[in-house]
């Protein structure tokens, strides 16, 4: 197939527009990096020297140590819990043709397409009510809001992968449910389980508006402390601001290249597809 | 129990009701709990104002133009921001589909959904802000005399828009094209269609379920805008969109009330628009056009 000029220009223009798009992206991540370890930047291409001094001012200042624990916490618990609720559900969603099992999965899909501010307000209007908003858990509850129906989306096919013979086997060599999940199941979804619960980790990571809406002062995570850092921007060099950022795309970043080792980029984006 | 009918257990299996269905319990409880419970308790509240009738809330939004505004300037952002997004995003999708190794690309753009909207804004401000690189560049090459203002204002939100937006739309469209059989494309060429004969009556057919999903999944999450007004736009003034109204009801003014009627409204914008796209997807495009995916 030969290609006319017009054609061939056309693919030009589409890929000239890919290029800018990632080098501005590109030179977005680099200037906070670059800024971040400058001395004095002024009118230059790049700072006049560099020193690594913002990330202690950022560290002591902000009280990253206990941001960095809070976040640990508040994403182990999300992970745990949405694996132990959403692994089992997907099962039975996957296995068993109930009536209202198109209402169930619209159910779970809901969240998913109901953008987190929309709902966000009302949920942390019931966590205040029942004295929750403010504390760790009620962080953790309202992030396991999207992450339940996300697990549960990204299990089902993998639970429609195994060969429902394996089970029946199981069940016939006398397994419990219980005993067919520890020694059967759980083995075979492996792949699954880790590429679901790594997709929460880092979604939970980056979770701001939830986050936002129910910490208190003492359960903010990473996210968070950086919006707060980046509003007041004014009280505190912008460097350390950006010093701040680097830690929190360091630590994104790195769980994304894990979870790349498992999933597909697209996969990111699709869960919701239908 | 009578003899002639087999004993209850057994009835209910019959219909797929057994101890591995009831597994779906916790599940589907945690999202009535925390999902469902909590915007109904909303909707509930939000006709049971501080002062005032039932509909209170709603007369105070729609008759103070601070508020009611909020619905017109989310618009302005959000409809643009996502018509561009999905524009661009299909003949970037179309050509990409063609790539081998598409990983490195899909891996890049992936980054910016990953970092989320605060990371982009404060990335933002350090990169397009007055001594930038990006008007340092436009100043060395001469496209302008001075630094073009790009931060606080309609151009930030916009901009920031783009860059989480459009990686968004372009992998939720590649999905939906490498679903396309390609031989289907190759018939058409070898019957002496054009590239662009080919796009308008075979892929572009093919493709519009799943656009309009994209558009109005899009759409939804530009409506939603709040970080980055707050952060790289005006908020008082330009971008004072309606999930700033909505937050300041609620944790400034601390009228719980007014901040789910608000809640509301925004859900119900979202809801008008996303069901008139599908409506229009359903009436414009018919038939086995849409089960291409093979």
């Amino acid at each position: 197939m030969r290609r006319s000029i017009g054609e061939r220009l056309w693919a030009t223009g589409v890929w000239a527009l890919v290029v800018f798009f990632v080098i501005n992206l590109l030179a977005m991540i680099g200037s906070v990096v670059v800024n971040s370890f400058g001395t004095r930047w002024f009118n230059t291409w790049l700072p006049a020297g560099y020193t690594p001094q913002w990330y202690a001012l950022a560290w002591n200042e902000f009280g990253l140590p206990d941001i960095l624990l809070v976040t640990v916490e508040v994403v182990g618990a999300v992970v745990l819990i949405s694996g132990l609720i959403g692994v089992p559900t997907a099962y039975a969603m996957a296995r068993r043709d109930f009536p209202g099992k198109k209402a169930t999965m619209l159910l779970f899909l809901l969240p998913l397409l109901v953008p987190p501010i929309t709902y966000g307000i009302p949920l942390a209007t019931v966590l205040y009510q029942a004295h929750l908003a403010g504390t760790m858990w009620g962080v953790i509850l309202a992030n396991l809001v999207p992450s339940v129906p996300f697990v549960i989306l990204i299990m089902i096919p993998f639970v429609e992968q195994i060969d429902p013979r394996v089970e029946a086997a199981a069940r016939v060599f006398g397994a419990g449910t219980g005993r067919l999940f520890m020694q059967i199941l759980v083995p075979l979804l492996t792949p699954g389980i880790l590429a679901a619960l790594l997709l929460v980790l880092v979604r939970t990571i980056g979770m701001f508006e939830l986050t936002f809406l129910t910490a208190g002062s003492t359960s903010q995570t990473l996210v968070v402390a950086l919006y707060y850092a980046v509003f007041a921007a004014g009280v505190r060099p912008g460097q350390s601001v950006d010093a701040m950022a680097v830690v929190y795309m360091i630590t994104t970043l790195v769980w994304l290249l894990i979870a790349l080792r498992f999933v597909n980029p697209t996969q990111i984006v699709t869960r919701a597809k239908r | 129990m009578s003899g002639a009918q087999p004993p209850l257990r057994w009835r209910l299996r019959e219909r797929g009701l057994d101890g591995v269905t009831l597994l779906v319990l916790p599940g589907v409880l945690f999202v009535l709990a925390l999902f469902i419970y909590p915007f109904l308790y909303g909707l509930v509240l939000s006709f049971h104002p501080k002062q005032g009738g039932a509909l209170a809330n709603y007369v105070t939004f729609f008759s103070n133009p601070y508020l009611y505004d909020t619905i017109s300037t989310t618009l302005v952002i959000a409809v643009p921001v996502t018509l561009l997004n999905v524009v661009l995003s299909v003949p970037v999708a179309l050509r990409v589909r063609l790539m081998r190794h598409q990983r490195l690309l899909t891996t890049i753009l992936v980054i910016p959904i990953t970092l989320g909207t605060v990371m982009v804004a404060e990335g933002l401000l350090t990169y397009l802000g007055p001594r930038g690189w990006l008007n340092r560049t436009l100043l060395e090459v001469g496209l302008a005399d001075s630094p073009i203002r790009l931060v606080h204002n309609y151009w930030g939100v916009m901009l920031s828009l783009v860059i989480t937006g459009f990686p968004f739309t372009f992998l939720l469209t590649l999905s939906y094209v490498t679903g396309i059989d390609p031989s289907l494309e190759q018939a058409g060429a070898m019957l002496g269609a054009r590239a662009r004969q080919r796009f308008l009556h075979i892929l572009l057919p093919l493709l519009a379920p799943g656009l309009a999903i994209t558009l109005a999944l899009a759409f939804v999450q530009a409506f939603t805008v709040f970080p980055s007004a707050i952060l790289l736009g005006a908020p008082a003034g330009p971008t004072r969109v309606i999930s700033i109204a909505a937050y300041q009801a609620a944790f400034e003014q601390y009228d719980y009330s007014l901040a789910s009627a608000i809640a509301m409204l925004m859900a119900g914008v979202q809801v008008v628009i996303i069901v008139a796209l599908l409506a229009g997807r359903s009436l414009l495009f018919r038939g086995p056009a849409s089960s291409g995916k093979g």
